[in-house]
């Protein structure tokens, strides 16, 4: 298993052979090697890469927003650029950024994780990344469109829900809405397909031994991700055909005048749109699931609920859609069932939390930067819930719902919860990933500030919403209570900023200069860490077989192995 | 002119605050009499806002305060329960040193009992919330209505609120007004919330939790304020450009007050000779296409909202600017500097022209 | 206690066949598709503001359907063919089944121009147009698809390019045509004999 690790870096970062006639190492074999490439790895670093480029372009844009709001009656924006930043925002964040993230760490791990060569289909693979990229970039380059370079473009602006009848061509003449539908409905096949790709995968080129019991969390994770991806990206795409019929071919489907229903479009749109926010989290449990343990020297506490747990989070998610229409004035009958579907939603996902903390008691936890992470995100997550329980009590709801509250509780998923999620699984994952180390020092600044600027831009965004500032105004007045705390949210998204940009310099500088890892710099024990960093091309040189959940525990364990205890 | 402080009653001594009301209010009837004697108005012009949920001032904001006081306590013990485990775990079994290197600490799988243990308690949260948010759903969206409980209409634009009173027949735009209820003279105000184009959303935190208005779609709602002011909302959803610009009032009176309104909104407008020529400017640059206004032959547009008592109100452009000359002059002269993207669009009027119609304007009260 | 489930050399570890659980997917997937648009149909019935109305135009679909219905079964007899090895009996069978799969479209095409011809009911016209062009419009698309996979089918088989080995491919093109088929019996369930009523 140890080789020497110079050899293996040669091995592991060499390209592809070159074809004949073409010089090794230039910058034309490279992008060649890019653009043909159907390796799950490199598919897998280019999902990432992608993810970052739309999270800053997205990050850029939440900047601006905050700086608009900042003090009342500002100039920074003007409304029509403002309901376009914050649409591309969410759009790009939620789409570009970090369903890019979850399939490149599938992607990258799953394959890796279940002692497999490959994805199922690796060109479908590549099809799958090409298409979703092209579809982001088909997405920003409504910004250049329209009037151009210098005006804001014809960028979206009807909210990343783009909510009818606002979308139909009666209100939005032009064609930012177009550039939204289309650009999602191209990059929806791209995920779709990715995710039949990652299920097949995980269904039928697991190693010997490996039953669907014995692997890793992550991948069971990632398993009932795609099978999300799979049932409910559809309604999304279906909604946004029928909008695209309606805006070019004069169909009818949410049209008021024609006897149409807006409120179709959000039932549509939510039965994607809630499943859509557990796609994005549960590769997040996955990540906390693995480590977590290593961390803290156990094995996770009672993998079979936490299988079943995330497996219920999935059907039950499919039920719960309409307590983001909670204010739409649906009879209480259904108020009440959606309302009761969020409160059961609620228990598994804290089962889970209470497994990580059964894993954590007891152990030798080593507080390392992925450990860092991932205990901010307990922390994080379980704010987040809660606050997720005040919403889906859909009496309080009609308080909070659309207003800073909202926005608050989301950001506290999404960043508190799977960002956070995503560096532990960075810091994690890296080392085996590039063979280095991401620098420490750097990873406790990054860690500090991004939680400091987490904490400074969210926290005052609940009282924003209790004291009545709803969502999506482009500017506020003197008076109403909003402007202190909107101020120390902007200043907190700066502080972001700068957390984000301290990651991006760590993971540019590591690549080159980071602390040579080896096969296992965590000493952990799923298949990845038995391979070289990085892995050959090939992955493994021969397929392992397994006989427990932590075959590399049996590995260093002979008179201890867990598949005497499993 | 905003007012920062407002007077807060307390929830647990509404009875016995009744004293101290009839005293201020006097006094501020008084005040008001002595100031604006040709009309006596006697409004209470408390502008509320600060609009905290957890302040409520109407019966069914009472009710949601209520049930989020619940709900916020059973997620404060759940958080300082989990969060104390989180803490205790990070610091009593957080590694010390190399010597904890030595070996691996035991191997624990799990524990179907602890399972149980930590999956029953949130279960029977969950029964009991589920239980409480019925009950409460049920005593908002079917609440017991009295016969005298006042109906507004309202229509939602982009950007501005279209108000109908069916039981007075008076229309107004962008300010509601509605009496004030106490216990022994409950006196609801019932909404029906519709749209014109897009969907919209209606909410004044301290009146009740928020409603859309959504086009072919008839929704409801009720408020009962027992505490009289101007209340500050906004619109809830995207609904275009001025979306944050399509702010609410609801102006609570007491009885006799909101009554006096009332009437003068029924009295339709008496030409006045002086401002003929604005009235005359006002049809002739195409005012009247958009705008109603009662008794103006030519002025029967709907497309704008309802002008014929335009300067009884505080703000113009649903709140946007105060309802002053100099903002009114700015809006006449360009709608778009004060709310651009708004739909009334400039109409090139020249300065004498905008001087005449801004004196007849001033005549609508 | 040791709860051993190893695989041995001597057990075998069988994996389920890649290409199964990807059609099974797909046919997943799409079905999740075809919901929501017979959700919107089913939903706007009666809702339509102007005609014409369902129960005035449409007539139900027995020639399409016997077309349609079987080529499910004309495509099973040809990998029946392909299994015993009468290469031209598979030939044979399987254009049928792109003949029928054709003639459905004919019919499909020719029910759409009375429609929008003589009865005036285009995808713009009233709730029901939208609904109804959209829906069955998409189950065209997916026949369109499949014929396309089918005649691809034929001609690699007809230049000798597909083997014994390629059974499971050929499988596949079935599965998803049985599901092509599959969705036109919802269809005609909800499009023509709810449908009709309204």
């Amino acid at each position: 298993m140890a080789n020497s690790t110079d050899t293996l870096k040669e091995i592991g970062t060499e390209l592809a052979p070159a074809p004949p006639g073409h010089e090794h190492g230039t910058l034309t074999a490279w992008i060649q090697d890019l653009i043909f490439t159907v390796d799950h790895k490199k598919l897998g670093f280019m999902y990432i890469g992608m993810g970052w480029l739309f999270f800053i372009a997205g990050g850029i844009l939440a900047s601006l927003i905050r700086l608009q709001l900042a003090v009342p009656n500002n100039h920074v924006l003007d409304p029509e650029a403002f309901n376009g930043a914050f649409t591309m925002h969410g759009t790009a964040m939620i789409f570009f950024f970090a369903m890019a993230m979850v399939f490149g760490l599938a992607n990258y791990v799953v394959p890796l994780q279940i002692g497999a060569r490959d994805m199922a289909f690796p060109r479908l693979n590549a099809f799958s990344f090409w298409t979703t990229f092209f579809g982001g970039c088909f997405l920003f380059t409504s910004y250049v469109a329209g009037p151009g370079l210098y005006g804001t473009g014809a960028a979206p602006d009807a909210s990343w829900f783009a909510l009818a009848p606002l979308t139909s061509r009666a209100f939005s003449p032009g064609n930012n809405i177009d550039y939204w539908s289309l650009g999602l409905l191209i990059s929806g096949v791209g995920t779709i397909t990715g995710g039949v790709n990652v299920m097949v995968t995980i269904f039928c080129y697991r190693c010997k031994g490996m039953t669907l019991y014995r692997m890793p969390l992550f991948t069971w994770m990632v398993l009932v991700t795609m099978f999300l991806v799979v049932m409910f990206f559809p309604p999304l795409s279906a909604a946004q055909i029928m909008l695209v019929l309606e805006r070019f071919f004069g169909a009818k489907f949410f049209e008021a005048q024609a006897g149409g229903s807006p409120v179709l479009w959000q039932h549509f749109f939510w039965i994607f749109g809630h499943p859509e926010v557990y796609i994005l989290v549960l590769p997040a449990f996955g990540v906390i699931s693995e480590v977590i343990p290593v961390f803290s020297r156990k094995p996770i506490f009672g993998y079979p609920m936490m299988v079943a747990a995330s497996v219920m989070i999935g059907f039950i998610s499919a039920g719960v859609w309409a307590h983001h229409m909670f204010t739409i004035g649906m009879d209480s009958f259904s108020v009440t069932f959606f309302a009761f579907a969020t409160f059961v939603i609620a228990i598994p996902t804290g089962i889970k939390i209470f497994n990580w903390l059964g894993t954590m008691y007891g152990g030798k936890l080593r507080m390392e930067i992925p450990m860092l992470f991932c205990i901010a995100f307990l922390f994080q997550f379980l704010i987040a819930g809660l606050t997720g329980i005040m919403l889906g009590c859909a009496p309080f709801d009609w308080q909070l719902n659309d207003s800073y509250f909202v926005i608050a509780h989301f950001h506290y998923v999404i960043v508190g919860g799977i960002v956070f999620g995503v560096f532990a699984g960075f810091y994690y994952w890296f080392p085996k990933a590039t063979g280095r180390l991401l620098n420490t020092r750097l990873g406790l600044w990054h860690f500090w500030v991004f939680t400091i600027g987490f904490h400074l831009t969210f926290d005052p965004q609940h009282f924003l919403g209790i004291l009545g500032m709803p969502r999506r105004i482009y500017t506020y007045q003197e008076g109403r209570g909003w402007e202190f705390l909107n101020m120390l949210s902007t200043i907190g998204a700066i502080i972001q900023g700068i957390g984000a940009i301290i990651f991006i310099i760590n993971m540019i500088w590591s690549a080159r200069k980071g602390k040579i890892a080896g096969d296992d710099p965590w000493d952990a024990w799923t298949l990845e860490w038995t391979t070289t960093s990085p892995p050959p091309e090939y992955n493994f040189e021969e397929i392992p077989e397994v006989r427990s959940r932590r075959p590399l525990w049996d590995l260093k364990h002979p008179e201890d192995p867990d598949w005497k205890f499993e | 002119m905003l007012n920062h402080q407002y007077t807060r009653y307390s929830l647990a001594t509404r009875g016995s605050g009744r004293g101290w009301q009839l005293l201020g209010f006097t006094f501020a009837a008084l005040a008001g009499f002595l100031s604006w004697a040709p009309v006596a108005r006697a409004q209470d012009s408390t502008i509320r806002a600060i609009q905290n949920i957890f302040d409520p001032l109407s019966a069914p904001a009472e009710t949601l305060y209520q049930i989020s006081l619940l709900v916020m306590a059973v997620c404060a013990v759940i958080f300082l329960v989990v969060g104390g485990l989180l803490t205790y775990a990070i610091i009593r079994y957080r590694r010390r040193g190399p010597e904890d290197d030595h070996e691996e600490p035991p191997q624990v799988y799990g524990s179907a009992a602890i399972e149980l243990a930590w999956t029953v308690p949130p279960i029977l949260i969950v029964v009991m919330l589920v239980l409480v948010t019925a009950r409460t759903i049920g005593e908002i969206q079917h609440p017991k209505m009295p016969e005298t409980a006042e109906q507004v209409r309202i229509i939602g634009h982009r950007y501005w609120w279209e108000v109908r009173y069916p039981k007075h027949d008076v229309v107004t735009a962008n300010e509601i007004h509605v009496p004030l209820s106490s216990r022994t003279n409950r006196l609801p105000t019932q909404m029906v919330l519709e749209s014109a184009d897009v969907i919209h959303g209606f909410w004044v935190p301290q009146l009740n939790g928020k409603t859309m208005l959504v086009p072919n779609y008839r929704n409801t709602m009720w408020i009962e304020p027992y505490a009289t002011g101007i209340y500050l909302g906004n619109c809830t959803v995207l609904c275009g450009q001025q979306h944050a610009n399509m702010l609410i009032r609801v102006i609570v009176d007491k009885p006799e007050v909101y009554r006096k309104w009332l009437e003068s909104q029924k009295q339709a407008p008496v030409s006045d000779p002086q401002v003929a020529e604005g009235q005359q400017q006002f049809i002739s640059n195409s005012c009247g296409t958009c705008h109603h206004i009662e008794n103006a032959r030519g002025a029967t547009g709907v497309f704008g909202p309802d002008l014929t008592h335009f300067s009884s109100r505080a703000t113009l452009g649903s709140g946007v600017a105060p309802n002053d000359d100099q903002h009114l002059r700015s809006w006449l002269v360009n709608p778009q500097d004060l709310k651009p993207g708004c739909l009334m669009p400039n109409m090139q009027l020249s300065s004498n022209q905008v001087d005449s119609i801004l004196a007849y304007l001033r005549t609508l009260k | 206690m040791s709860t051993d489930t190893y695989a041995t050399p001597e057990t075998e570890w069988k994996l389920p066949s890649p290409r199964k659980v990807g059609i099974t997917l797909v046919i997943l997937t799409e079905s999740s598709l075809f919901t929501i648009f017979v959700v919107a149909y089913l939903f706007y019935l009666g809702k339509s503001l102007n005609p014409p109305y369902p129960r005035e135009v449409l007539e139900f679909p027995w020639l399409g359907s016997f077309f349609l219905f079987s080529s499910s079964a004309t495509v099973v007899v040809a990998e029946q063919r392909l299994k015993k090895g009468d290469r031209g009996g598979f030939h044979l069978w399987w254009l049928i089944t792109i003949l029928l799969g054709a003639g459905f479209l004919v019919y499909t095409g020719s029910e759409w121009y009375h429609l929008i011809y003589h009865d005036g009911l285009t995808l713009s016209t009233n709730l029901f147009g939208s609904t109804f062009y959209s829906l069955v419009g998409l189950h065209a698309s997916h026949v369109v698809v499949g014929l396309v996979l089918l005649s691809l089918i034929l001609v690699a088989s007809l230049t000798g390019n597909i083997q014994h080995r390629h059974h499971e491919h050929i499988e596949m093109i079935s599965w998803y045509w049985h599901f092509v088929d599959g969705i036109w019996a919802v269809v005609v369930t909800v499009v023509y004999i709810i449908g009709m009523q309204s």
